[in-house]
């Protein structure tokens, strides 16, 4: 359960006055203020709805963020002695992500098919298109949050046949990021351990990641859901699905077809009890 | 179509569904001849299995003719009577070629959530909650069978429905418990629980050369079957100390393999399980391992503890310190059910065993609720339950009636 990890770095009792300040007060960037009131009105609406003592708190949680929203003022991030409103967006460092999985390809065709980057959205459930522009240059879409399109163009800076590609993203990126995935031969036949490094500035910085994660959306598990669906598209040729088939649900939404997430009630007996795991 | 539908704890409905039909190339859809209802699905029953959803189709244990089929599926045709294991393998990652098809990498589309429960996420599993894939199982009309070129086994004329139903799941989870055993000359096997699975658990282990069998119970009716058809000496722990009894019949030693086949709902009348039942209803532990804690005490130095029954979550007050001071071996998990397909269904057509004998009750798809009911209350003798679609409907069948 890693879900729940705020990332305050711990500051002395002394800075914390005239740190953190930025002209007017505003301390918080563009994005992260556009998300924060997205995602505090959001929490205040859940919280009108739900009535629960967890309602209620989000709910207070929401009117913060609101706040934050509309002001770019955020007392959290003043008494940490954090700004984001002056940060430099065209370095990826904001998030950073590192997952590996064993294919039972070789090295060398696995480089192979990740390398046509237009291969890419066949297993990448976020991106929408990769167009090749040139040798080394590549255009790419991508699902944003709440449905806008995320584009930017990529280069691909550094890499080795068979072994790693290192691309990032250009001037003007929607998302500023950068990535490299490896392929190191597995032993004893077992085909490759893929290894792929993802760095990122979301739109809407860290406060956009921790809704994310609040929601179920985090950035760690999509990269882990899309290197599964490569394996399965690989290996076994399809993508197991339930989409589509029968049961006794009168409509087969797509909310429908996924059970609650499972993240943070593993360790709680109560999920046990049956009738939870049921909407 | 007919189907049975999962809504609650103790509430399972019969109702229209719409038709399954093909999503992925190696698909088949079947038409269900034969179904039945496994113990198992009375843990998702008594709502102790998590990630269930109001509607979801159950049923793990079924056959039936191919319908349709996928476009990559070459090796079956429309017509081929087929029983279809319960454990769904894609037959091309690094498990399913070990043999390891209950491990299936590439079959649980939910394998995200298996994975923050358990580390790891095993195959999809047909009718047996979203963690497990979510599939739609086959206590319906027709189902749909993802991996079809490589799951289902083709039967051959001359044995019926009845004979080979089994092969789908608890005569290969029976089987390869006893062969988790390890049976050696001279070997003495436990069996807790007498329900389906320890009954084939009985047969394998004299299959596999055990000198003797000896299966726990409370249930009467379990315990005659297990001597009866099993040849099994029995044991009932409403009446015994078992880990005395079992020690006086093996002059002291104790079973040299002993196999859970009760699982995470196991009951007694010792103060541990009265206090696993407390526990488990104040939602403070998930598994009730009673008859596991028993059989690991009572397995002599060096042993076997084979468990195919089935556990969900955490277990508590479990004696490890009596594990580790004996040196004992575990195995268990999910069956690899592919792997014994062949071999076992070869068993049947030599003759070595009719599984048939296990079939109690035989009711009508649309009964299935009722079936389910009479299960779980272990009602007018009842061991297993077949259902077929379409059966004129009728209260109970009989115990050695044909059912057609």
């Amino acid at each position: 359960m890693e879900t729940w990890e705020i990332e305050f770095e711990p500051h002395g009792e002394s800075e914390q006055q005239d740190n953190g300040n930025g002209h007017d007060g505003i301390n918080v960037g563009k994005y992260e203020r556009i998300a924060s009131a997205v995602g505090g009105g959001a929490l205040v609406g859940y919280a009108l709805k739900s009535r629960s003592k967890v309602g209620v708190a989000l709910g207070l949680v929401g009117a913060g963020l609101l706040y934050r929203g509309a002001t770019g003022q955020c007392e959290a991030y003043r008494a940490l002695g954090v700004n984001t409103a002056d940060s430099h967006e065209d370095v990826a460092r904001d998030v950073h992500i590192e997952k590996s999985i064993t294919i039972g390809v070789a090295p060398n065709e696995l480089y192979k098919f990740w390398r046509n980057f237009e291969n890419l959205p066949q297993f990448m459930e976020d991106l929408e298109s990769v167009t090749q522009l040139d040798g080394n240059r590549s255009h790419w879409v991508a699902k944003g949050p709440a449905g806008a399109k995320v584009e930017w163009d990529a280069e691909i800076y550094n890499e080795q046949e068979g072994e790693f590609i290192a691309w990032r993203s250009l001037e003007n990126a929607d998302i500023t990021n950068a990535g490299s995935v490896h392929f190191e031969e597995a032993p004893g036949g077992r085909g490759t351990y893929l290894k792929v490094v993802l760095n990122y500035n979301p739109p809407g910085g860290k406060a956009a990641q921790l809704f994310a994660r609040l929601f179920g959306n985090e950035p760690g598990q999509l990269v882990d859901s899309n290197l599964r669906r490569l394996k399965q598209l690989l290996e076994a040729g399809e993508f197991p699905t339930t989409e589509g088939q029968s049961s006794g649900r009168e409509t087969s939404t797509e909310e429908n077809t996924k059970a609650e997430p499972l993240a943070g009630r593993a360790a709680a007996g109560a999920s046990f009890g049956g009738e939870r795991g049921t909407r | 179509m007919k189907a049975l539908c999962w809504y609650g704890k103790y509430d399972v409905r019969v109702q229209d569904v719409p038709d399954p039909k093909i999503l992925n190339p190696r698909d088949a859809v079947l038409k269900i001849t034969t179904t039945a209802i496994c113990g198992s699905d009375l843990h998702l029953y008594d709502g102790y299995i998590p990630s269930m959803m109001k509607g979801d189709i159950l049923g793990h244990e079924f056959m039936g003719e191919v319908v349709e089929l996928g476009s990559a599926v070459t090796n079956l045709k429309v017509g081929d009577r087929v029983v279809v294991p319960f454990t769904i393998a894609c037959g091309r990652c690094f498990f399913c070629k070990k043999g390891l098809w209950s491990a299936c990498d590439n079959s649980n589309p939910n394998a995200g959530m298996a994975e923050t429960l358990y580390g790891f996420s095993g195959s999809g599993l047909f009718g047996y909650s979203h963690m497990m894939g979510g599939y739609a199982g086959g206590q319906a009309e027709y189902v749909r069978v993802p991996f079809a070129d490589v799951g289902p086994i083709k039967i051959p004329d001359g044995l019926n429905d009845e004979q080979v139903l089994f092969l789908s799941d608890i005569f290969p989870t029976g089987y390869m418990a006893a062969e988790n055993c390890n049976i050696q000359r001279g070997d003495t096997v436990a069996v807790w629980g007498c329900g389906p699975v320890g009954q084939f658990a009985i047969k394998s282990a004299y299959l596999l050369g055990a000198e003797r069998v000896i299966a726990i119970d409370d249930n009467p009716d379990r315990l005659r079957m297990a001597a009866e058809d099993g040849r099994a000496e029995t044991l009932n722990f409403a009446d015994e100390d078992i880990y005395e009894k079992l020690r006086s019949m093996t002059g002291g030693m104790g079973p040299d393999a002993c196999i859970d086949a009760v699982g995470l709902e196991a009951h007694g009348h010792t103060l541990d399980a009265i206090y696993d039942r407390a526990k488990a209803a104040m939602f403070m532990a998930t598994d009730r391992p009673h008859a596991l804690r028993q059989a690991i005490y009572a397995c002599r130095k060096g042993g076997t503890v084979s468990v195919p029954g089935v556990y969900g979550g955490f277990l508590d007050k479990f004696p490890f310190g009596s594990a580790f001071a004996k040196g004992l071996t575990f195995k268990m998990g999910q069956t690899h059910v592919h792997k014994y397909l062949p071999q076992l269904l070869e068993l049947v057509q030599l003759g070595q065993i009719d599984p048939s004998f296990v079939i109690t009750h035989r009711m009508s798809l649309e009964d299935a609720a009722d079936a389910y009911s009479t299960f779980k209350q272990q009602n007018d003798g009842c061991i297993k339950v077949v259902l077929k679609p379409g059966l004129q409907a009728r209260a109970n069948g009989n115990g050695n009636g044909t059912g057609h």
